[in-house]
């Protein structure tokens, strides 16, 4: 068990609206630390609705959630909050910055509300995340102002900046040229195999599932590979 | 600094226009507000002013009575009864006595017997009515400040001259007095008494200038054909004239004699300042209000812009609390904003204002810098401003971050 970062046991969940469906049938599996995993699978086969419940933004499910061999079910929301900014980093299709910050207060943000390091301390680590992802040079510009690629890898310097065990991706390279989908590929890979940081993504990108460590597919709320 | 201030921050300083709109509408109903109750007091004080230039905070007497049947059991159809006023003497016993006790109260500040008398002024042919009133000069001046409208003669001449007089400004003209000459008064016992006019008084009343005179309390008895003892009503100021109906009512068990606030002997005057209390309170709080409105719409306009950062912060850790806080302080922001500068607006205009003259019986704009007022601006501006932004702040609060990252 202690080299597993993160299991479910038995999660089926339910959509209400507009006719009563079941999304995902009774899943169960685990993930290693330092794994990098990928969830392929067709729209509507459930692969996002999961990965929302292993983020632990979705408590309405049935069945167990573990992260770090602690349940995250039945937990408050702030309780949960505390965990996802402690343990957990994400990075979406899109990348979410605030437009009315710098690049570094973004990858600050996160720092500031775990309130473990000094503001100078984090200031120093957001900038080393921001040479690990190529992009120091970018770090008093305005968000808004970077292109699409640069804006994806600031994103991920924001997942990284608390070390989080679990990062979390929703379509990371869906929004991105084949070239950013490599070095946002080469980043993940890193991260897994040097830093000891574990990857859970969805994706539709046949070529960065291949190259993962292992791919779950999905079909009809239940994993078929 | 921490980071939900910070980022409260930043949407204040970033959204520039935004920020100024809403303080603008804060700093628009702050300073109407202050400005419009600190007016309300003026003018409030003003009116209590005027009042009590001829008014005394409590005015004890004795009042008619109407007699009633000595039977008091009305069953019986043969009693024959015709209820009227008892025409017996209107006057305070023992006035000096039922002094000493009104001055024991702690309350009280000034106790004045007072004689009034209707009275026909003479001067040669020229005949006028009018109302005599026989008082202490020293206690009335306290108690009426008759020495500040003033305008010819010395107060104190009334003292060193028992029939010395004081007349309105109105009866000098008409009569062609002044300072020196003789008046002749008439009174309805029918007695004739010379008095020397020592004083010309002018309280912008034209009323009371053209019918009112002064003179000492024996000179007035003596008008009336009475002896020393002869007092009707006995006037009293307090400390605080807010208190007058409940010290009245404590003089009046004490005494045995009617004990009239003054409020009570006003009430048209009191239900006219109330009226006007009303509507002023009624449109400054509406303004206030609506610069409310103006928060909330810009805030509700915020929280809908930043749907998706607001639920990348709840994806990021942010609590619900911590989106509240966010949105709060922005509000709360603006509103400080807005009630610093409102102060300074108010202060701008009550400085202005101060300096118009109205004349009449008013003088200049009757109005002050009221730090109470201020105070309860910046206390209802600061709230409505919390309330304002924390509605929407709530409803930020609730976002489901699945439900806006999702797609």
């Amino acid at each position: 068990m202690n080299d597993t970062i993160l299991h479910i046991e038995k999660v089926s969940k339910y959509f209400h609206d507009p006719v009563e469906f079941k999304v995902l049938k009774e899943i169960s599996f685990g993930v290693k630390k330092g794994e990098f995993l990928t969830m392929i699978g067709k729209s509507g086969s459930g692969k996002s609705t999961l990965l929302y419940i292993l983020s632990t933004m979705d408590t309405d499910y049935t069945g167990k959630l573990f992260i770090d061999n602690q349940q995250m079910t039945g937990l408050s929301l702030d309780q949960l909050a505390k965990v996802r900014n402690e343990k957990i980093g994400f990075v979406f299709q899109f990348h979410y910055l605030l437009p009315e910050f710098s690049c570094l207060k973004n990858v600050m943000i996160p720092a500031l509300k775990l309130g473990k390091y000094s503001v100078k301390e984090i200031e120093e680590r957001a900038y080393q995340k921001l040479e690990i992802l190529g992009i120091e040079d970018q770090a008093t510009k305005s968000a808004s102002k970077l292109s699409g690629g640069q804006q994806q890898r600031v994103a991920i310097a924001r997942a990284l900046i608390n070390d989080p065990k679990l990062i979390l991706g929703d379509e990371p390279t869906g929004n991105l040229d084949s070239k950013n989908s490599n070095i946002v590929f080469d980043i993940f890979q890193d991260l897994t195999q040097n830093h000891g940081q574990t990857i859970i993504a969805v994706t539709h990108d046949e070529d960065f599932a291949k190259k993962s460590d292992r791919t779950i597919e999905m079909k009809d709320g239940e994993i078929i590979s | 600094m921490n980071i939900n201030a910070d980022i409260a921050k930043t949407y204040v300083v970033t959204n520039k226009k935004l920020t100024a709109v809403a303080s603008l509408g804060v700093i628009l109903g702050m300073s109407i507000y202050i400005f419009m109750n600190s007016m309300l007091v003026g003018f409030d004080r003003s009116s209590n002013t005027s009042l009590f230039k001829n008014t005394s905070h409590i005015r004890v007497y004795n009042d008619d009575m109407t007699s009633m049947p000595l039977v008091q059991d009305n069953t019986h159809s043969y009693l024959i009864a015709n209820p009227k006023i008892v025409p017996k003497t209107n006057t305070i016993v023992n006035p000096k006595m039922v002094t000493d006790i009104i001055l024991q109260q702690k309350e009280v500040k000034v106790a004045s017997p007072q004689v009034s008398a209707n009275v026909f002024y003479n001067n040669g042919k020229s005949q006028l009515n009018g109302i005599t009133l026989g008082i202490k000069p020293d206690e009335a001046d306290q108690m009426y400040s008759i020495s500040s409208t003033m305008v010819e003669g010395n107060f104190s001449h009334l003292k060193t001259n028992p029939n010395g007089i004081l007349i309105g400004s109105g009866i000098a003209k008409k009569m062609n007095l002044t300072i020196n000459d003789n008046i002749n008064l008439t009174s309805s016992k029918n007695i004739n008494k010379n008095f020397k006019v020592v004083g010309i008084f002018k309280t912008n009343n034209s009323t009371i200038d053209k019918t009112k005179c002064y003179v000492n309390l024996a000179a007035a008895q003596q008008l009336l054909m009475e002896n020393s003892s002869y007092v009707t009503d006995i006037n009293v100021n307090i400390t605080n004239p807010e208190n007058a109906k409940t010290v009245a009512e404590k003089i009046s068990k004490l005494t045995g004699y009617t004990a009239e606030g003054w409020k009570e002997a006003n009430e048209t005057i009191m239900a006219a300042n109330k009226m006007r209390k009303i509507i002023i309170t009624f449109v400054s709080l509406t303004i206030l209000i609506v610069a409310g409105f103006g928060i909330y719409n810009i805030l509700n306009m915020t929280v809908t812009q930043k749907i998706n950062e607001i639920a990348i912060l709840k994806a990021m850790g942010f609590t619900g609390r911590d989106v509240i806080r966010i949105f709060v302080t922005q509000a709360l922001s603006i509103g400080v904003m807005g009630v610093i500068g409102g102060m300074i607006v108010a202060t701008l205009l009550i400085t202005i204002l101060k300096r118009v003259y109205v004349g009449g019986d008013i003088g200049y704009f009757p109005i002050d810098y009221e730090i109470m007022k201020f105070a309860q601006g910046v206390l209802i501006g600061l709230v409505i401003t919390f309330l304002a932004g924390y509605i929407p702040a709530k409803k930020a609060s609730k976002i489901d971050p699945v439900a806006i990252l999702r797609d």
